[in-house]
């Protein structure tokens, strides 16, 4: 689950990590009200959406009037914004957060998250604040600093200093970077969070190390038992079908293509829109209906799928294993009439009680074409929708 | 021969009362798995088809020898259900749950990596399934023939895809285990494959990967360095976007990382038959046979 910039500042303030004041605000007038009550002689007016990238794509602005920052909120508020992880509709900015202006002496980048290869919490440092830290990776690696955190000692103090001096921090510096860093790993830790990113992370001209932008991500597995992490949801921020998708614990993912797809498993629903592409389709859609997938279930998916007015035709590929292929052809032909399904449809079923399946649909009066294997029922979507 | 488990292998259930775990016991049963009893807290002294149920582990392993125990514990107790098993005397564990906290798997992993011993696999995983000997886990066990190929796959039904694909075309298969979906698990790829390179009944390996992580491209870099046998590949996710989680916790494309491109790549280099489309994955092994002979 991600959450706002505005909102993980929250969360670092009750943690005692240092970061500016500010106010988020949901108008142009609750803005000009945030940065009259913060006072000061300049403010940063940003964009709130999940996505980063915001300061290029003209979602943060600096201000040094109030009539600045009223122009500016009225600019940001209610554009689409986008950066290059939004994808080229971009996002609509539907908060913002107003930020009392720092006193930046250097712009450094921490991020802490699950390192799969090592099992462990990985903290990853730069000198090299506000750049993407993919393209520091790539062009000046040596400018990464890295120290995997032993899960059953914890982060200790020599790696927060063996980072600190890494980024050439001198003095009090150092102790305030340790500080953060310490902070931010028992956030990370309590909160079960799976990306904690800071960038920049700034050095102020008073020798303090403090965190100027935030971004938390947090472990969708772990969210029952930090429950009051659900109420930093925003849905503004979701796909509205992968919403629907989630109270039917489907996992659907849209994409911009025109065949929907129905599948149990994920490695097969993937393999399953890789098979569409390379036959010279476009996917319009991931969907995975799980193992246990009942009629209600698969009846819920069908109304999602068709919900997407991209979709031309619907490939349905089912692997009966524990779930049977007759109880599943039941449910698609029920889901089919229930939606009154008026474009093609290709099924394919494999596994337990296939010939019984088969049957179901082909008796079922629906206009229901039956596919032998993946690549076969690959082709036969593609053929239908031309 | 197979790897790690056979028909003598005595398994025990933890979550055998509810209710993927009784059904999968009969299932298992079915098969001729050797359950020998199962584990829930408070119910000790009842029976699940005919198995003994216990509170502990400590107490099924006393009372009945297993050596391996299956996991059908609801994500928020799954961490200490595995803790216990290497705990309680097992060897081999298997973690079915789907949707344990990565962070307790984190821990999960160090306590294990203390017990030199114990092999976890998974968690979020269909099992290990030895055709013909025995199943520790939820695949469809009748599609499976006992035969030579070993199979290794972070996926469940795309690896029922592949071995159905396997025993139509006439290749019956050593040993097939699921390593899950997660971004953390207990076996890896280079596990697997190391136990198949050196089982003599295996003559050929199937691995079936998905975007995200590294984990084929450092089996890639083992298969290069020490497998002689020949090995077929399947990578999912070709068409995935960056930055969405496909399903499984693990499946995520961030940072430029985790692209099935760059897994296929690596898999050829090392000599990999890379199957063209998920419907080849059976062809390519049989010709990848054929062509070592």
């Amino acid at each position: 689950m991600k959450i706002h910039e505005y909102q993980a500042k929250q969360l670092f303030r009750e943690y005692g990590i240092l970061v500016p004041r500010g106010i988020p605000a949901f108008s142009v007038d609750e803005a000009v009200k945030a940065a009259e009550e913060l006072g000061g002689s300049f403010w940063v007016i940003k964009a709130q959406i999940h996505a980063g990238g915001r300061g290029k794509g003209g979602g943060v602005k600096l201000a040094k009037s109030l009539q600045e920052v009223r122009a500016h909120a009225e600019a940001i508020l209610g554009m689409q914004l986008i950066t290059h992880q939004t994808g080229p509709e971009g996002q609509k900015v539907r908060r913002l957060y107003i930020e009392e202006g720092a006193d930046i002496a250097r712009e450094l980048y921490l991020g802490m998250l699950v390192d799969r290869e090592n099992g462990g919490i990985a903290i990853i440092a730069s000198s090299e604040g506000g750049m993407e830290i993919e393209e520091v990776a790539r062009n000046t690696p040596e400018r990464i600093l890295k120290e995997l955190v032993d899960p059953v000692v914890g982060l200790s103090d020599y790696q927060t200093r063996n980072l600190a001096f890494g980024l050439g921090l001198e003095g009090k510096a150092v102790n305030s970077a340790g500080d953060f860093m310490k902070k931010l790993y028992k956030l990370f830790m309590e909160t079960d969070a799976s990306l904690a990113e800071i960038n920049p992370l700034v050095l102020t001209g008073s020798g303090q190390i403090i965190a100027l932008d935030a971004k938390v991500n947090f472990d969708n597995n772990a969210l029952f038992r930090n429950k009051g992490l659900l109420e930093l949801r925003d849905l503004d921020e979701e796909h509205p079908s992968e919403i629907e998708a989630g109270k039917w614990d489907l996992s659907y993912i849209a994409l911009d293509g025109q065949i929907g797809c129905m599948v149990n498993g994920a490695g097969l629903a993937m393999a399953t829109m890789d098979i569409i592409k390379q036959f010279g389709g476009e996917p319009a859609n991931f969907l995975d209906v799980g193992g246990g997938a009942t009629a209600e279930r698969v009846a819920a998916a069908f109304k999602i799928i068709t919900a997407d007015p991209n979709v031309k035709g619907i490939l349905v590929n089912i692997f009966g294993g524990i779930v049977k292929c007759d109880m599943l052809a039941e449910g698609v032909v029920t889901a089919a009439k229930e939606v009154g399904l008026s474009i093609p449809l290709v099924v394919r079923l494999e596994g337990t009680n296939v010939e019984r399946g088969r049957e179901i649909l082909a008796h079922s009066g629906l206009a229901i074409t039956s596919a032998d294997t993946m690549a076969d029922g690959a082709r036969k979507i593609i053929e239908a929708i031309q | 021969m197979s790897i790690w488990v056979d028909e003598n292998t005595k398994v025990i259930v933890q979550g055998i009362t509810g209710s993927a775990g009784a059904f999968h016991t009969s299932q298992m049963l079915a098969y001729g798995t050797k359950i020998v009893g199962g584990v829930t807290p408070g119910r000790g002294g009842q029976e699940i088809h005919g198995v003994p149920v216990f509170n502990t582990v400590a107490e099924a392993v006393e009372a009945t020898g297993a050596s391996a125990s299956l996991v059908y514990v609801p994500p928020p107790f799954a961490a200490d259900a595995i803790l216990e098993a290497a705990d309680g005397g097992v060897s081999f564990i298997v973690a079915i749950t789907e949707g344990i906290p990565v962070l307790d798997m984190i821990k999960v992993n160090a306590a294990l990596s203390n017990r030199g011993h114990v092999r976890l696999v998974g968690p979020n995983c269909p099992g290990v399934i030895s055709p013909g000997k025995t199943k520790l886990g939820i695949m469809p066990a009748h599609i499976h023939r006992q035969g030579h190929v070993g199979v290794v796959s972070r996926s469940g039904t795309l690896t029922y895809e592949a071995v159905d694909q396997l025993t139509r075309i006439g290749l019956g298969q050593s040993t097939c285990v699921g390593i899950g979906g997660d971004p953390l698990n207990g076996t890896n790829f280079i596990d697997c494959l190391k136990a198949f390179n050196e089982d003599p009944d295996t003559h050929a390996i199937v691995m079936i990967g998905e975007i995200g992580g590294s984990a084929e491209e450092q089996a890639a870099e083992y298969i290069k360095q020490y497998v002689k046998k020949p090995v077929a590949g399947f990578i999912a996710g070709r068409t995935a976007p960056p930055g969405k989680r496909m399903g499984h916790a693990g499946a995520i494309i961030s940072g430029g990382k985790g692209l099935a491109s760059d897994k296929i790549k690596a898999l050829q280099a090392a000599g990999v038959a890379v199957a063209p489309t998920p419907s080849d994955i059976g062809v390519t092994m049989k010709q990848a046979i054929d062509a070592a002979k």
